[in-house]
């Protein structure tokens, strides 16, 4: 628990100029480890995707990951880096039980990525231009559980439990530089910064991008300086923040914090902090200085990495349409406005409407039914949209339904229930639980015929004249029919019946 | 042929016998097993092998035999025994690297180089005796005791692969494996008056060779003569796609190149800096008869000089622990091997791993573990880490130069003969002069054998005869080291081992400790 003195948001940034800076860990959905071939997969019994190599046995020898590398040089391509043609390896030591060799496999003095850039576009439309340092090829560490203290840590706990899937697994580190100049925006540009190094990845196929599993995972760096000084203040590392949300609010609460500390005359200490979600603030870690000594030295199992033009040409011929114009292209071609458009994005619904239009829906049609039923069911069952169970054929099929008049809107929210209860297709649903609209005239002029002797005065009325009464017995006749009608049909025959022209 | 006299044999031969139908693995293989009986328990005992692995080197040379008699194609070496230094992991036999710390492990995998052995069908007689992570030149550093040199029990076998060098050299088995960072194939070899080879950096995989130093590292042959060290570097050699630093080059002509019979017209180069001053006077007596002999046979001897030499051995001694600080990180009692707690509170995962290395590492291994974790600290890694690498590529720049002027280098492979058990283990600094001759190979990763040059006057002990080799050209060292081989054999009249003394049975000896052990 937290009992940090903070100031306001707004009189922090009064007196302060927050400078960020973003480390960003990006775990590869390859197929096996970064320097083993045991497979890299998430969520598996403990301990069960590991061999002698990614479990640091006596005599074992690393050996790299081509596909790890080539997705390492896409995320470089995609961030504007230049490709080192020649990097190291490096062994960053330290003695800790999720580390089998008690060293770290890492790049250090030459990374495979360096200098680039990605503009990051927030809400409103404001540009920010982030300069990346580097980004660079290392492997995870095994996943330890702590288990018997009252915090989950390491400090109090009975004994630990340790599984080596993750050891091992290939991870891309982007450094950004320093950013300057965010001020009151920078939570948000910390947020969107990382929702784009997610999108990037992702859009890459890379990784799985799932930042609840720890696939992006971020170290969010923040000082602050009072304005007008170029000197940086003493920065603080809040490791490890794993949604984007709490990006945003650890970047927030950490400006507040130091403006609270350097106002009262002490100096920040440099050291990495703990986010945490349940009080929403940071808690202090372990401190960091410039001078840890993890007695890097080159990894003499390991040949350096040679990246010939011609294969980092191939490789950029294999990138993706990047995020923010793949974006700014799909709203021109849907029409949304700009709001509508946000709201898309925002509820991760663009590949899923992409693809129902790609399938022959109209741009409306598939905003309509993923925004609204599909969105509405989704949040009901505390799950993604995407992962509700509708796909997009069956979106498109569903229109066409409605299009044919072989049931409306109604009756297609109950094909919908069928769809997902395993009823089958669209098509088949409408047949199984015999949903088509009633278009038999007969029928319906029985019920018509009834519904006006129900209420005669309101039959009086249309007779005299008073068209719009007409939607009374409409709706009586909807309800005999329980919504298998078609409306308008309906509508048509009852004024026929009582001879007034519509 | 007598047991006693078929042990004696180079693996060449017994190979030929194996083949003819003359003699069985089987009968092979229990004849060594019988030597192993016979001379390496007790007290005085040679103490070549830290484990004897009888029940499944007979299988396999039962099963060589069956496929033999079905005609069945094997290869050359098939049901030729071989001992297995015991740095290089084993399914079914422990792994110990002679250390506390891995006492009772079992590997889950086998190194390249043994799946190769067992691919060749090659039954394996046991692990054999080293310094405690292969660092040492005597084999004193082991764990689980000392190993005797055949020539004279009260001296060193050489190390870091002395039982080894010490189970050829007293026919306990006919090939062996070891490794070499610094010259531990060579030394031993040089002072038991055995072949060594350290292949090229990257011919052998070091895939499943416990790591000193990985740069430096390397697995050869062990074995009497050059032939054999030729035919085994072919059985263990080649490309390993787990091993990055391993060599696209087939491991293929070493066989033929030793066959080859001639020198005329080579040009082997007289290193001034690896002889003369400090060096035994009966070592370089020897060493400039082989010189003699090489003239003889038509060679041209030159002299050159490789002036940064004389700052290998202050590299080697500062990348070597570097490396090996980090490769015995992973020592630490959390997933393999001993662990050990500490004797009061608090017990955390801190303090059982300073714990467990306290208990399960030797002082060696401490001493290069502490030297090297300086060497890297920041602020020091550029003066010495770095210094020394600056220093490794100006012996591999001395090595280029005098490689465009000559075929092959020679020198003595050791300053001395074997010297006496317990002389220097309180002097690291004078055992590590011993490495002088070897180390410059490792550090430019070129190939480089050791054979017999004869015995040195003063003291009736081996002389080594060191031959070098540009990176990837391992066939001139067996082909020059064969010839040489064969006129200083013409000379004494069969081979140097016929010297040796003979091993007076220890048998009856270790039979009574070991009946005591179990009383107990």
């Amino acid at each position: 628990m937290s009992n940090e003195t903070i100031l306001s948001f707004e009189e922090a940034l009064e007196k302060y100029d927050p400078v960020l800076g973003f480390e960003v860990h990006v775990e590869l959905n390859t197929k096996t480890k970064m320097f083993s071939s045991a497979p890299n997969v998430f969520g598996d019994e403990p301990n069960s995707n590991v061999n002698e190599v990614c479990l640091g046995l006596p005599g074992v020898l690393p050996v790299v990951n081509k596909k790890a590398v080539e997705s390492s040089i896409l995320i470089g391509l995609a961030l504007n880096c230049k490709i080192a043609p020649h990097s190291t390896f490096a062994r960053k030591q330290y003695f800790y039980p999720d580390t089998p060799k008690n060293f770290q496999t890492s790049q250090y003095d030459d990374p495979i990525c360096y200098d680039g850039w990605i503009d990051i576009e927030l809400e409103d439309g404001t540009v920010f231009h982030v300069e990346i340092e580097r980004a660079h090829m290392e492997e995870d560490a095994g996943k330890l559980t702590h288990m018997g203290g009252a915090t989950g840590r390491i400090q109090g706990a009975d004994y630990s439990l340790v599984d080596y899937n993750r050891s091992g697994v290939p991870l891309v580190e982007i450094v950004t530089k320093t950013i300057e100049g965010a001020g009151s925006r920078a939570p948000e540009l910390a947020k969107a910064y990382v929702a784009a190094i997610r999108e990037i990845v992702k859009n890459l196929g890379v990784s799985d991008a799932k930042m609840e599993r720890g696939n992006v995972r971020c170290d969010a760096n923040v000082s602050l300086r009072p304005y007008g000084q170029e000197k940086f203040g003493t920065r603080t590392e809040t490791k490890n923040v794993n949604s984007l949300r709490a990006v945003e609010n650890a970047v927030k609460f950490e400006i507040q914090r130091h403006a609270a500390v350097l106002d009262s005359g002490v100096l920040i200490t440099q050291e990495t902090r703990h986010w945490h979600e349940d009080t929403k603030s940071t808690t202090s870690g372990r401190p960091k200085s410039d001078a840890d000594d993890y007695r890097y030295f080159p990894e003499p199992d390991l040949v350096p990495i040679v990246t010939s033009a011609a294969w980092v040409e191939e490789l950029r011929a294999t990138l993706p349409e990047p995020p923010a114009e793949r974006r700014k292209r799909l709203q021109a071609d849907w029409g949304y406005t700009d709001m509508e458009f946000r709201d898309v994005v925002n509820a991760g619904l663009m590949d899923e409407i992409e693809e129902t239009v790609t399938a022959g829906a109209t741009a409306a049609a598939a905003r309509k039914w993923w925004m609204g039923e599909i969105a509405r069911r989704a949040k009901l069952a505390d799950v993604d949209p995407a992962a509700l169970g509708v796909s997009p054929a069956v979106v498109v099929e569903i229109e066409k339904l409605i299009a044919s008049g072989a049931i409306n809107d109604k009756l297609a929210r109950k094909v919908l229930d069928g769809v997902l209860e395993g009823e089958g297709t669209p098509t088949e649903v409408v047949a199984k639980r015999g949903l088509a609209v009633v278009s038999d005239d007969g029928a319906l002029q029985s019920a018509i015929d009834e519904a006006l002797a129900a209420q005669p005065d309101v039959a009086e009325k249309i007779r005299g004249g008073k068209v719009q009464a007409v939607g009374a017995i409409v709706g009586g006749v909807m309800k005999v029919t329980r919504g298998q009608a078609d409306a308008a049909r309906v509508r048509e025959l009852i004024l026929k019946t009582l001879g007034v022209e519509g | 042929m007598s047991a006693s006299a078929l042990i004696r044999s180079s693996a060449a031969v017994m190979a030929a016998k194996l083949a003819s139908g003359e003699i069985t693995s089987v009968e092979l293989v229990q004849a060594h097993l019988d030597r192993i009986a016979e001379v390496d328990g007790g007290e005085r005992g040679i103490h070549a092998f830290l484990h004897v692995n009888a029940e499944e080197a007979l299988a396999v040379a039962a099963d060589v035999d069956a496929r033999r008699a079905a005609s069945e194609e094997l290869h050359e070496l098939a049901g030729v025994p071989i001992a297995i230094k015991d740095l290089i992991v084993t399914k079914g036999q422990p792994t110990t690297a002679a250390s506390k710390i891995l006492e009772g492990w079992m590997s889950p995998y086998d190194a390249t180089v043994i799946k190769k052995i067992r691919a060749a069908r090659m039954p394996m007689l046991g692990k054999t005796n080293l310094d405690e992570f292969a660092m040492g030149s005597s084999t004193e550093h082991s764990a689980y005791g000392i190993t005797r040199n055949p020539w004279d029990l009260d001296r060193i076998p050489g190390g870091s692969g002395g039982g080894s060098a010490a189970a050829v050299a007293a026919f306990e088995a006919p090939l062996a494996l070891g490794t070499d960072t610094g010259g531990s194939i060579r030394q031993p070899g040089a002072v038991t008056g055995t072949v060594g080879v350290k292949p090229t950096y990257g011919a052998v995989s070091r895939y499943g060779a416990i790591a000193m130093a990985s740069s430096l590292d390397q697995i050869g042959p062990v074995s009497r003569t050059v032939l054999d060290a030729a035919l085994l570097q072919e059985v263990i050699g080649g490309h390993d796609p787990l091993d990055s630093t391993s060599l696209t080059d087939p491991s293929t002509g070493l066989a033929d190149a030793a066959r080859l019979g001639n020198v005329a017209g080579m040009k082997i180069g007289v290193v001034k800096e690896l002889h003369g001053e400090g060096f035994q006077a009966g070592v370089e007596n020897r060493f400039n008869e082989s010189l003699d002999l090489l003239r003889e046979a038509g060679a041209e001897i030159v002299e050159v000089s490789c002036p940064n030499f004389k700052y290998a051995l202050g590299a080697y001694y500062l990348i070597m622990p570097s490396e090996a600080s980090s490769n015995l990180a992973k020592f630490d009692g959390v997933r393999f091997g001993n662990r050990t707690l500490p004797t009061d509170a608090p017990l955390t995962i801190e303090r059982v791993m300073a714990a467990t290395r306290a208990a399960g590492f030797g002082d060696e291994v401490k001493r290069r573990i502490i030297l090297g974790t300086y060497a890297l600290s920041a602020g020091y890694y550029d003066a010495y880490y770095g210094s020394a690498q600056r220093v490794r590529t100006l012996v591999q720049r001395d090595f280029e130069a005098a490689f465009a002027q000559v075929d092959v280098l020679i020198s003595p492979t050791t300053p001395t003969t074997a010297f006496k058990l317990g002389e220097k283990i309180d002097d690291p600094l004078s055992m590590y002069l011993l490495d002088i001759a070897t180390i410059p190979a490792n550090l430019a990763g070129i190939p480089g054998l050791t054979l017999p040059g004869g015995l040195a006057d003063e003291d009736g002990l081996p002389v080594g005869i060191q031959l070098l080799a540009p990176a990837r050209e391992d066939a001139r060292v067996y082909r020059v080291g064969a010839v040489l081989e064969s006129l200083l054999e013409t000379k004494w009249g069969g081979p140097i081992l016929d010297q040796a003394p003979a091993l007076a049975s220890t048998a009856d000896e270790a039979t009574a400790k070991i009946a005591a052990e179990e009383a107990n």
